[in-house]
């Protein structure tokens, strides 16, 4: 394992920002990975930092394949992590928005250029992300439609599911769409948590990319051949709405089935404590996202419902 | 007449709404107004960006005054974020978004993207939409309407209507996408973005001068038949015209200018400073004979932190 400073910053006051990236075996450029952009992102990095671990014995027991190198950069915002701030310190500019970068850019646009060059151009591109409303998925890859997306590739993970995602303007300034545009197979995998870790999901994370890099042929390493994916369109989720605000009181987790009409979640008033509305489910299904934070909006997606799916 | 075109529950007994402030004109059938100009005015996407605040407020008041000059619709959206701009609050304060990042919205989205959806679907059919902007709390800029170098041929004449100092085209960016001006101007209504001023303050000013350009641009576009001043003529920019100086350290920006405008070559602009050491980081002169139409506000800066931006003409 070598140990390398992708970029670095003085602070006026704090300690210089680094961004660390390890390297492991050499020769072509195979699977470069990425974890927290983000300074809430835990568990994208507690993911990470397992990985490195993992890797750092696979290597010193020859267990990386000749002419194989890959590199991890676990976290590329530190300087907000250790704040407890979601965005860049100071501006609040989010780096997993600045992709491709600039060179001369702004600071965050510095940073993400420094980040893109160190891991463009390898074969495998993955990203641990996290999304931006509050709550839980099943743990899944996903692919966006750039034009060089593969989702067979994708299975190869062996997660539950691939969902593949048509780009929103939003996502055209994303590590995953600009590896795509650059020519690198990018994938980013979601578990079930952001904020906090979830050391099940984590452990299938981490067990899902010794995978397919065993797979591609980057890795020597025995596990488990993992779930035969599914694989759907995002649009092809049915969002459900809150209807009205409150307490939220979630009944299905991730993973669950629920049938047409069958309740899954109540909402309660705030003061009085009475049941305001039971949410129904429009279809049967099985339960991709759901909602975790304690209240919710009017008009909310609380879940997201994999259509006639069943276990 | 204000209606309110977005209406959703917060969680503790509260409605979070987006108002539009439509003004009309006086004795005209539903059939008549169909046929009628139609302008919008958004402000406040950004909860602290305040300029527009004043600007509507003197739009408004100078309208009620002068109803009889009205030949079109005014649409004004004083406040797409009001959560931000009543909490001091940049983004939506709930989810840290930049709601200028989510058009052109879905209105089976998250909030963020329903609201967007919702307040897009409102604004089309209008002829014309100015988006008003302060800049934020880092950066101060002179009041200057930028358009993207797609829609110059349509938007330059309209923009020289607006009293600005500064016209600045510029080429697309991919984050620029996801902005509401870009949607718009996508989904076919012309879109111009105004920026001015620093977050967090009203510049009058600026809030004055751009008054008098939307009263002009009003009457441009046929909605407003009423006396306007004559407007200033503002200097063009396009691609390779503006030269960004960034910071080479991180350090406290001390600048040595008060105003923006004018600039000769060598003129001392600021310095970056390490108060512990007691030292100059960088020192920084004009390179260009220009106009500096901005400048950095907040001192502390990181490395690549925007310093000024100048416009030369060679």
């Amino acid at each position: 394992m070598v140990k390398e400073t992708v970029f670095s910053l003085k602070g006026l006051y704090r300690e210089d920002f680094k961004i660390e990236a390890y390297r492991f075996g050499h020769g072509d450029k195979s699977a470069a990975i990425v974890g927290s952009l983000r300074g809430n992102e835990m568990q994208q990095l507690y993911i990470c930092s397992q990985l490195v671990k993992t890797l750092k014995y696979l290597e010193a027991h020859g267990a990386i394949t000749h002419n194989h190198e890959i590199v991890v950069i676990p976290s590329a915002n530190s300087f907000s992590m250790n704040i407890e701030k979601r965005f860049w310190a100071i501006d609040n500019q989010d780096i997993n928005r600045q992709f491709p970068g600039d060179a001369y850019g702004d600071t965050t646009k510095q940073i993400a250029n420094a980040i893109f060059e160190r891991v463009k151009g390898y074969s495998y591109g993955i990203q641990f992300a996290s999304f931006y409303m509050p709550g839980d998925f099943i743990p899944h890859v996903r692919i966006m439609e750039a034009g060089q997306q593969s989702p067979s590739l994708a299975t190869l993970f062996g997660l539950p599911y691939v969902i593949i995602r048509k780009p929103k303007p939003m996502d055209t300034v994303t590590l995953n769409y600009n590896w795509q545009m650059n020519g690198t197979s990018s994938f980013s995998i979601y578990t079930n948590s952001t904020d906090l870790i979830d050391e099940a999901s984590a452990r299938q994370a981490v067990s899902s990319v010794l995978r397919f890099l065993t797979r591609m042929g980057i890795l020597k390493y025995n596990n488990h051949s993992g779930y035969i994916a599914s694989i759907t369109n995002e649009d092809d989720l049915m969002a459900v709405k809150s209807e009205t605000a409150g307490f939220y009181k979630r009944l299905k987790n991730p993973g669950d089935f629920c049938a047409h009409d069958e309740v899954i979640a109540e909402i309660l008033d705030p003061h009085e404590g009475e049941i305001k509305a039971k949410i129904k489910s429009p279809t049967e299904g099985i339960v991709f996202f759901a909602h975790t934070a304690p209240m919710v909006l009017g008009d909310e997606v609380v879940y997201k419902i994999l259509r006639r799916m069943h276990e | 007449m204000i209606e309110n075109i977005v209406s959703v529950e917060l969680p503790v007994h509260e409605n979070l709404v987006i108002k539009k402030k439509r003004i009309m004109p006086k004795g005209l059938d539903s059939k008549a107004l169909s046929k009628c100009p139609r302008i919008s005015i958004v402000t406040g996407i950004h909860g602290d960006e305040l300029d527009g605040q004043y600007i509507i407020y003197e739009l408004i008041r100078h309208m009620n005054m002068h109803e009889d000059d009205l030949k079109g619709i005014i649409d004004i959206y004083p406040c797409v974020n009001p959560l931000g701009l009543d909490s001091g609050y940049r983004g939506i304060p709930m989810f840290d978004l930049d709601m200028n990042r989510v058009f052109p919205g879905m209105s089976n989205g998250a909030f963020a993207e329903y609201v967007a959806a919702n307040l897009i679907n409102d604004i089309i059919g209008s002829d014309m939409c100015l988006d008003i902007h302060s800049s934020n709390k880092f950066i101060k800029e002179m009041l200057q309407v930028r358009l993207n170098d797609d829609n110059e041929e349509k938007l330059l004449p309209y923009a020289k209507t607006l009293n600005a100092d500064f016209v600045w085209v510029y080429s697309s960016l991919p984050v620029r996408e996801a902005t509401l001006s870009y949607s718009l101007n996508h989904l076919g209504v012309p879109t111009m973005v105004v920026e001015m001023g620093v977050g967090n303050r009203i510049s009058k000013s600026y809030c004055k001068q751009l008054f008098e350009g939307i009263l002009n641009l009003l009457k441009e576009v046929g909605v407003f038949k009423g006396n306007t001043l004559p407007v200033k003529e503002p200097i063009v920019s396009k691609e390779g015209e503006v030269t960004f100086i960034s910071a080479k350290d991180s350090g406290l920006f001390v600048p040595n200018i008060e105003n923006l405008g004018e600039i000769k070559a060598g003129d001392y602009i600021g310095d970056i400073i390490e108060p512990i050491e007691g030292r100059i980081l960088q020192h920084l002169e004009s390179p260009v004979d220009g106009i500096i139409f901005t400048i950095r506000e907040h001192p502390v800066v990181y490395k690549g932190a925007l310093l000024c931006r100048i416009y030369h003409k060679d």
